[in-house]
């Protein structure tokens, strides 16, 4: 009897999601979210022969972070909508906080994000945050990198609050934190150095008239100029994404931020840093502080990693084996 | 002698009216016919979807929804068509319609005007209350702000021009299909008043001296529920609190402007599927709580047709409606007498009950900034929500009992529906295709040069802030069509998606027995088909009847799955490459507006065209038994009516489906 596999071929999924066709990019989405080991194994398969050019050093990932009601999805929408002028093919991770006594979620509002008609070249995944401390799951790391295969822009929209909605900027080239006008928490975040400063900053909701003028100057007074020429002077915007006013602006900002990562080479150190950092935090939460100390720690760990070219999941499986068999051994 | 003694003592009995509209222009003036031959004093319009919602039939969106439930009007000719030999000037109409109110009374004014009927002479209503349809029905298009605008262009126009026509009716009645209470029927309303009163009164389109005429076309209308005592209270409350209103707030002085003018069309929320002929006697004692008490009398009634939780009703059932109120008001002695209910204590105390209530209510309305801000913030549909998730639960713990739905459900077969026709009203459905053909026709019949030149002048009324309606009829005369009206004015305000049911709903985490085994094998599923179990809610067509759809999505995610709500509006496309895109592991349809069959076909054609016909789907609505049969038979893994009440079983049966289509055991009840 001739079984086939419940799992797509790696090396077919691959080559098409490169060749930019959303079934594939979709059922990829789908392999790198199943926890069955058959799965991991083909996912780890998967991200290795994801042209690595285009995963580590192109493309632009983007993360965009603010409060409940700021108007997150709709500045999305208005980007989506230029970007797509500007000829950019454009992907959306929309994470929303998931139930932590159901363990379910309601998710996205991709109908805020896109206009009425069908563009094929959007393509919006949204996920749970699934518990995850800091409100983004383990998931997003590796979808994002299938994104950037196929898409220009990848667009990674997170829910928070407080100091927990700036993780996205542990993941994002670029992180935008969208302020919402007279909303005074994250100025005091801001303030109190407990926020890690994003890369740019956008009031939106600017037609609100005073008060947005007022959130922005008191952002802008927060800002430290930047200490030398060579480092990046984080700009304080302010658009409305209902008026399609200040958009072309944070565009541009996002798209200096990508040039001026380029010009001083940090993209791909900065990839590659995260990942690194994904993987060290999956191990943790698996095996603890010691199980990361008796793989020697996160310093030793993070370097063995920026030398390894593997994908994440054969990287994050190496070393979970490794732990594994020594403690076996230490048992015996 | 004396019997011609009580007659003429006798008071008038109200318009009798029975809201209706299918099919076509032609089809539609035809029943009209039919239904003032047999008594009926009033007309009660209908439209259908892509009318209320502003398309043109051959729009992407219109697919299916043409002349579903209601007559579609793309533009004066099918206008004309619908009064055909029926007097404008003698006739008194009502029209519900909100977002296009503006454009439908332009239509109206334009062939009364063909008829040689001056607009001075006009008598009816629009409805023209787009509050809440951000809250319940769903067929608003621009947002609030110009939302307001445009219905106050249409009070002070129509109370300048057309001094006999109630420009507004503001609605309680969807409240309470959304789970209102009366206290929070009455609160609403009077709190929707104020909003629309307050802002032509800051528009200045009216002198200060003729502002009492606002409040005095100011109208209502309102539902009434089974419990008709309650009902009736609440009625004279009504009356007593607008009373108040209009004399301390906008200093009416004239009594007759203070009356509390309204129309009903009574419960549809509490009629059932199962045993449908007790919705009989459900309507009739519901009228009895808008016309008991004459002070606190309706003047205009329509009554829904015993079917209307099967499908569309045929000019049988409503006729049927109609006899109804005919019998009560002429065959009873309910006319002959003054107010009977006056002097009562019981009655007294309890209106001064729900009057209470309702004041505390506006007070938090007015906190949170008043009716417009209240609904932008959410607070108003979370009241709502709240309200009509304890009447579930009142149904699913028996507390509420509902005569064939938890309490007396065993019945013999009923010869009613057992007819071929299944005992409602098929929708030819040639009857789009022939709309878009007419339509079409239409459109090469008329001069581009007068069209485009009326549209340039509507771009510049809608700019400008000047009043939209003399622009609207030279449009409506010029032969533009209702897409092209509602075009020119999306491009100008913007389209508005209003804060879903889901997003502000309240979280209702209790688990019982049931619930946490639900969520067990929710989660085991997941498990074992390697990541959470992932579904999508959407809504295909123009249909806003969001309430079914939004208590799945909620639901599911308390029993554990990740829910992607879509919404309302959407096309068939739209939700395959929604759901091709987030890799969801079924698809749940709803549809409320009787396109069902159109709608899922579309879908499920997409579904096989982009490799997905594997994903289950499933589909809720009103969907009559043999439509059931078929959409099975096309693939659909189960068909929910509004007599599958029990939201656990449901669950358990959205877990199965995806078992079985993964190759997984089912799990038992």
């Amino acid at each position: 009897m001739l079984t086939l596999s419940k799992f797509p071929d790696p090396d077919t999924l691959a080559s098409a999601v490169v060749d930019r066709q959303r079934p594939a990019v979709a059922k990829a989405l789908n392999l790198l979210d199943d926890k069955r080991p058959e799965a991991r194994r083909l996912a780890a398969r998967l991200l290795l022969l994801l042209p690595q050019e285009k995963v580590y050093a192109s493309g632009h990932l983007v993360g965009l972070t603010g409060p409940p009601g700021a108007g997150k999805s709709s500045l999305t929408a208005a980007l989506i909508t230029l970007w797509r002028e500007r000829g950019l093919r454009v992907a959306v991770l929309a994470v929303d906080p998931s139930s932590p006594i159901s363990g379910g979620a309601l998710l996205g509002d991709r109908l805020r994000m896109l206009s009425g008609q069908i563009d094929n070249d959007v393509f919006i995944r949204s996920l749970a945050c699934r518990g995850e401390f800091g409100g983004l799951s383990a998931e997003v790391w590796p979808m994002s990198l299938v994104m950037l295969a196929a898409f220009d822009i990848v667009l990674v929209e997170t829910v928070g609050v407080g100091q927990k909605e700036i993780d996205v900027s542990k993941l994002t080239d670029t992180t935008v934190f969208v302020a919402q006008p007279a909303s005074g928490d994250s100025i005091q975040f801001l303030k109190a150095g407990i926020m890690e400063v994003p890369h740019l900053l956008v009031v939106n909701k600017e037609d609100l008239g005073l008060a947005a003028r007022r959130t922005l100057a008191e952002l802008r007074a927060t800002l430290k100029p930047a200490i030398d020429d060579s480092s990046w002077q984080v700009p304080a915007l302010s658009a409305s994404a209902a008026r399609g006013t200040g958009i072309v602006e944070l565009a541009d900002g996002i798209e200096a931020h990508r040039c001026w990562l380029l010009e001083k080479n940090q993209l791909t150190p900065r990839r590659k840093n995260f990942q690194a950092e994904w993987i060290v935090k999956r191990l943790g939460e698996e095996f603890g502080r010691f199980g990361i100390d008796s793989l020697g720690g996160t310093t030793v760990l993070m370097a063995e990693l920026a030398q390894s070219g593997s994908s994440p999941f054969e990287q994050y499986d190496m070393l979970r084996q490794r732990f594994l068999s020594s403690w076996k051994g230490k048992q015996m | 002698m004396t019997s011609e003694k009580t007659e003429s003592k006798k008071d008038h009995p109200w318009l009798m009216r029975t809201y209706s509209g299918h099919s076509s222009a032609k089809a539609s003036n035809e029943l009209y016919r039919t239904n003032l031959a047999k008594g009926q004093t009033g007309l009660s319009v209908a439209f259908d979807l892509p009318t209320q919602t502003g398309y043109d039939a051959d729009h992407p969106l219109a697919h299916g929804e043409v002349g579903k439930v209601g007559v579609p009007i793309g533009h004066i000719g099918d206008m004309e068509t619908l009064f055909d030999r029926i007097p404008l000037d003698k006739m008194n109409t009502s029209m519900t319609i909100n977002a296009t109110a503006a454009w439908l009374l332009s239509l109206y004014i334009a062939a009364a005007e063909r008829q040689g009927v001056n607009q001075s002479q006009l008598q009816g209503t629009t409805q023209n209350d787009i509050i809440k349809e951000y809250l319940s029905r769903g067929t608003y298009i621009f947002p609030p702000e110009p939302s307001m605008r445009l219905t106050t262009d249409v009070i002070s126009y129509t109370v300048n021009q057309i001094p006999k026509w109630n420009p507004t009716n503001i609605c309680s009645y969807h409240l309470q299909e959304a789970g209102a209470t009366p206290v929070q029927e009455l609160a609403y309303a009077f709190s929707t008043a104020i909003a629309v009163l307050d802002a032509i009164r800051d528009s200045g389109q009216i002198e200060e001296d003729a502002f009492a005429n606002v409040v005095g076309r100011t109208s209502f209308f309102v539902n009434a529920g089974i419990r008709f005592i309650e009902e009736c209270c609440k009625m004279r409350a009504f009356v007593d609190m607008w009373e108040q209103l209009t004399r301390e707030r906008y200093g009416v002085g004239d009594p007759k402007m203070r009356r509390f003018r309204y129309g009903v069309q009574v419960n549809s929320l509490g009629l059932t599927e199962s045993q449908p002929e007790n919705n009989v006697q459900r309507i009739v004692l519901e009228m009895l709580g808008v016309t008991l008490s004459k002070r606190a009398r309706a003047r205009a009634i329509q009554l829904p047709a015993w079917n209307e939780a099967l499908g569309l009703p045929r000019p049988w059932d409503q006729q049927w409606a109609l006899r109804m109120q005919q019998v009560l008001a002429i065959e009873t002695d309910l006319l002959e007498y003054g107010d009977i209910l006056d002097g009562s204590p019981i009655i007294d105390a309890k209106v001064r009950d729900l009057i209470s209530g309702a004041e505390e209510e506006m007070k938090r309305v007015r906190e949170e900034g008043g009716m417009v801000a209240a609904i932008e913030t959410g607070y108003v549909k979370r009241q709502l929500v709240t309200s009509h998730t304890a009447r579930m639960r009142a149904i699913e713990g028996g507390n509420l009992k509902i005569i064939g739905i938890n309490s007396f459900t065993e019945t013999a077969e009923s010869p009613l529906t057992s007819g071929t026709d299944s005992g409602i009203l098929k929708v030819d459905p040639a009857a789009e295709h022939e709309q878009i053909e007419r339509l079409q026709a239409f459109r090469s019949s008329r001069s581009a040069a007068e069209v485009e030149s009326a549209l340039v002048n509507l771009r510049s009324a809608a700019t400008s802030g000047e009043n939209i309606m003399p622009a609207s009829i030279r449009c409506a005369h010029a032969g533009v069509t209702t897409g092209e009206w509602s075009g020119v004015l999306r491009g100008i305000f913007g389209e508005y998606r209003a804060p879903t049911g889901i997003d502000i709903s309240t979280h209702n985490m209790t688990g019982s027995g049931t619930v946490d085994s639900l969520r067990k094998r929710t989660r085991s599923t997941g498990d074992e088909l390697g990541r959470p179990l992932k579904i999508l809610v959407g809504k295909p067509g123009l249909d806003g009847h969001s309430n079914g759809a939004e208590q799945i999505a909620v639901k599911a995610r308390d029993v554990g799955f990740e829910v992607v709500y879509e919404g309302i509006r959407l096309t068939p496309e739209q939700i395959v490459k929604a759901a091709e895109e987030e890799g969801v592991h079924l698809i749940g349809l709803s549809v409320l507006s009787g396109s069902h069959l159109e709608l899922v076909e579309d879908a499920m054609r997409r579904l096989e065209k982009v490799g997905l016909s594997q994903i289950p789907v499933i589909v809720g609505g009103i969907v009559p038994p043999e439509d059931e049969v078929n959409l099975k038979s096309r693939g659909i893994s189960a068909v929910y009516t509004p007599k599958d009440s029990d939201m656990n079983l449901i669950m358990l049966d959205l877990v199965n489906i995806i078992r079985e289509s993964n190759g997984l055991e089912r799990y038992d009840a």
